[in-house]
């Protein structure tokens, strides 16, 4: 009999608050888009705030509302990339400007080789602390510290500090261009360029705004600005501003001119197949030649 | 007699005072002096020289920018050889001005007599014609903070300045330069005095020596008793326990005058105080009375392994490397360069950093003294909590900031930070503490103000 009352008690209680609930749910509902929801849904879910919000739910509330106002330019995932957007588009039955893919680009080409270390630093490592108290252990005040303050901020796995150059590397198969390591550089080495046809882009790997005598000193493979590549260039894609050499990727036409003439080899290629006959007989041994005679004078 | 000191936190590092007793040498001028443009904090001074000028010593050849800034004069005579970037104490390159030294030619205006310039001699010498010519002499806080002269001399209302305290406590170790310029020239320094107390418009200073400095107390206190026992002004010198950051601005506020300055933005004169270097002082007498700019400083040269370490009059813009030969070269091996004391001091890239307003000192330190041991993991001992002269958790602190929780560290008041090292120095773990801490504040500071500008 008694376990009857408890039975009953418990039963009419949570018949009540069931009730309660469900008046709730109906008459306090928050109306939400619905087609917020399906854009999250189909947004990668990194949270990685690359698109420039707080998270992927961010992203959906502002595209679905652009949606509605219409339009959704500016608004680029760069981790889905192209498709991604596209899908969303479809959804929203929008047009989305497809976003070039782009790249995180490690702006620096001195390694322990050709950058010296000149003063032995003993104190935190953190790029950011090191930037803070001086130039660093190398004479370049511009240059790649090497303690990975990127690969703490990449969500991706997709940096990490080659332990032979001493330099950050991108994967270029995870980086999803979300910009994070390029925020935490604190010597803004990083850039997100346009990742290029088949991958193929060419960038100046360096920062250095020192004089040129100035920069070679602290690092062969500094630009020291000698403005050979911008002659070179015909289609006006490289500027010289601050005593170092920058290329336009928008105007760039990947034609190399630039790096042949380029005297420290600042000027990167990549993902270019091997060179044809003729120019592998001529520009490496340059390079070899020049190379060794460097060392001969060192 | 209980002896004052500041009331909380604080450590005795060893002191290696190697340079008491070692009368000051002037050093020989330079052949090519350097002169970056951000020697205070502030706005950088703007050039007004051009490449291939003329300036003799005591040349204006870059003026204030602003109100907070301040102008630099040259100490050389000589050819402005160009206006370039050049290694500062930061490490980095920055814009100075560089001059190629010609013979010795100063300017008609300065008056290079010894002879002792009183105030009850100079009528015409108002209030606001001190703050005048400390402003045109370009003198800043000559301790190392390098803050602006005539900012603390003209406070923003409604605060009000009640006394000045003179900083003459000198309790970074190693460094004797405050100690020397005290013997030296004390009656010049008492005039200084003089002239900041009636520039801040009050009647009432201090100076503040650490009781390692016993000759400098009893120096100062007859002199004190000679020049103003007959004036309306009254002046005490304090004697102070021996005890690491009394020098700071805050702690030497509660150690002489027993109040707590508030938390930043708060200033020593929100409770009444100007703190002014001793250095300060002799510049500002130098200046007034003697119209003499500010380009050169009394500069320590030392270190455990040094052959000949120093105190120097030194010209502004000579290399340390200039000095370092003076002393008898750099000591064989790896050593650790420092503009200022082994505490406070910043670690140097290169030799050839110029000398600036505010370096007090050239310490260099061996590699077994400078080179830090592992860190080992944190054991809560809070031994840092009890040196912490600032009230705060260090630990706490150094751990926030290594983790980027922001706004935790600035509830826990990361920015009362006053980098004095205390906590790293007293570590049983080695702890890299004041790194972290440093980090932190950079960052809560930088998000402080962006907060401010967005309102």
């Amino acid at each position: 009999m008694e376990i009857l009352i408890a039975v009953i008690m418990l039963g009419g209680i949570a018949l009540l608050a069931g009730a309660v609930l469900y008046v709730c749910s109906r008459e306090f509902a928050v109306k939400e888009d619905p087609r917020i929801a399906q854009v999250n849904a189909l947004l990668p879910g990194a949270n990685c705030g690359g698109c420039g919000f707080a998270g992927c739910g961010g992203m959906a509330d502002a595209l679905t509302k652009g949606a509605d106002k219409g339009s959704v330019d500016g608004l680029n995932c760069p981790v889905g990339g192209g498709e991604v957007m596209s899908q969303v588009a479809d959804l929203l039955g929008m047009a989305i400007a497809n976003g070039e893919p782009k790249i995180a680009v490690v702006r620096c080409n001195g390694s322990c080789k050709v950058r010296p270390k000149t003063i032995d630093y003993n104190g935190l490592r953190t790029c950011a602390a090191i930037h803070a108290c001086g130039a660093g252990e190398t004479g370049c005040g511009y240059g790649c510290l090497g303690c990975g303050d990127c690969v703490d901020a990449c969500q991706f796995d997709a940096i990490h500090i080659n332990p032979e150059t001493g330099l950050a590397e991108v994967d270029e198969e995870k980086c999803t261009a979300c910009g994070a390591c390029s925020k935490a550089c604190p010597r803004g080495i990083i850039e997100l360029r346009k990742k290029g046809p088949k991958g193929r882009r060419i960038y100046v790997s360096c920062v250095n705004k020192d004089k040129g005598a100035v920069a070679i000193k602290a690092c062969k493979a500094a630009c020291i600005a000698c403005k050979k590549c911008e002659k070179e260039c015909a289609f006006g894609a490289i500027t010289i501003g601050n005593n170092v050499s920058y290329i336009d990727y928008s105007k760039c036409r990947l034609c190399r001119k630039c790096v042949a003439v380029c005297p420290t080899k600042a000027i990167q290629a990549v993902n270019f197949p091997a060179p044809k006959p003729e120019t592998t007989t001529n520009v490496p041994k340059q390079e070899t030649a020049t190379n060794e005679r460097k060392e001969a004078t060192a | 007699m209980n002896i004052k000191t500041f009331s909380i936190g604080g450590i005795h590092p060893e002191e290696n005072k190697l340079t008491h007793e070692a009368e000051t040498q002037v050093a020989p001028l330079p052949h090519q002096a350097v002169f970056p443009l951000s020697q205070h904090i502030g706005a950088p001074a703007r050039p007004i020289v051009q490449k291939g000028d003329k300036v003799k010593v005591g040349t204006l050849i870059a003026e204030a920018s602003s109100f907070i800034s301040a102008p630099i004069h040259s100490s050389v005579s000589g050819t402005v050889a160009a206006i370039d970037n050049a290694i500062d104490a930061t490490g980095y390159r920055k814009p100075a001005i560089i001059i190629n030294v010609e013979g010795d030619e100063w300017e008609e205006t300065i008056d290079r007599s010894d002879k002792l310039e009183r105030l009850v001699d100079h009528p015409e010498l108002t209030p606001e014609e001190i703050v005048k010519r400390v402003k045109e002499a370009g003198i800043v806080g000559m301790g190392g903070a390098c803050f602006p002269t005539h900012v603390k001399l003209s406070p923003p209302p409604p605060t009000k300045a009640e006394c000045v305290i003179i900083n003459a406590v000198e309790c970074e170790p190693y460094i004797t330069a405050d100690y020397r310029l005290m013997m030296e020239h004390a009656d010049e320094i008492l005039v200084g005095l003089e002239l900041l107390m009636k520039a801040a418009k009050v009647t009432c200073g201090y100076i503040g020596i650490e009781t390692n400095k016993p000759k400098a107390i009893a120096l100062l206190t007859q002199k004190c008793v000679e020049v103003f026992g007959s004036t309306n002004y009254q002046v005490e010198v304090v004697p102070l326990k021996q005890r690491y950051p009394q020098g700071g601005e805050k702690q030497l506020v509660d150690a002489v005058i027993g109040r707590q300055v508030p938390a930043p933005p708060a200033i020593p004169v929100n409770v009444g105080a100007i703190v002014q270097n001793i250095g300060t002082a002799y510049a500002v007498y130098e200046a007034v009375m003697k119209h003499k700019p500010l380009f050169e400083r009394y500069t320590t040269v030392t270190g455990k392994q040094l052959q000949k370490p120093g105190n120097f009059l030194v010209r502004m813009g000579t290399t340390m490397q200039q000095l370092i030969d003076l002393c008898g070269g750099m000591p064989e091996g790896d050593n650790k360069l420092l503009a200022g004391g082994p505490m406070m001091g910043k670690a140097l890239t290169s030799t050839e950093v110029p000398i600036c307003k505010g370096t007090n000192s050239v310490t260099i330190l061996t590699d077994d003294d400078a080179r830090r041991k592992e860190p080992q993991p944190c054991i809560r001992c809070a031994k840092c909590v009890s040196v912490c002269p600032m009230g705060l958790e260090p630990y706490l602190l150094a751990k926030l900031s290594a983790f980027k929780q922001w706004e935790r560290a600035e509830n826990e008041a990361i920015i009362n930070c006053i980098e004095c090292g205390s906590c790293q120095f007293t570590c049983p773990a080695h702890r890299p503490l004041l790194d972290n801490i440093r980090q932190g504040k950079q960052t809560v500071n930088g998000i402080i103000r962006s907060r401010a500008t967005k309102k």
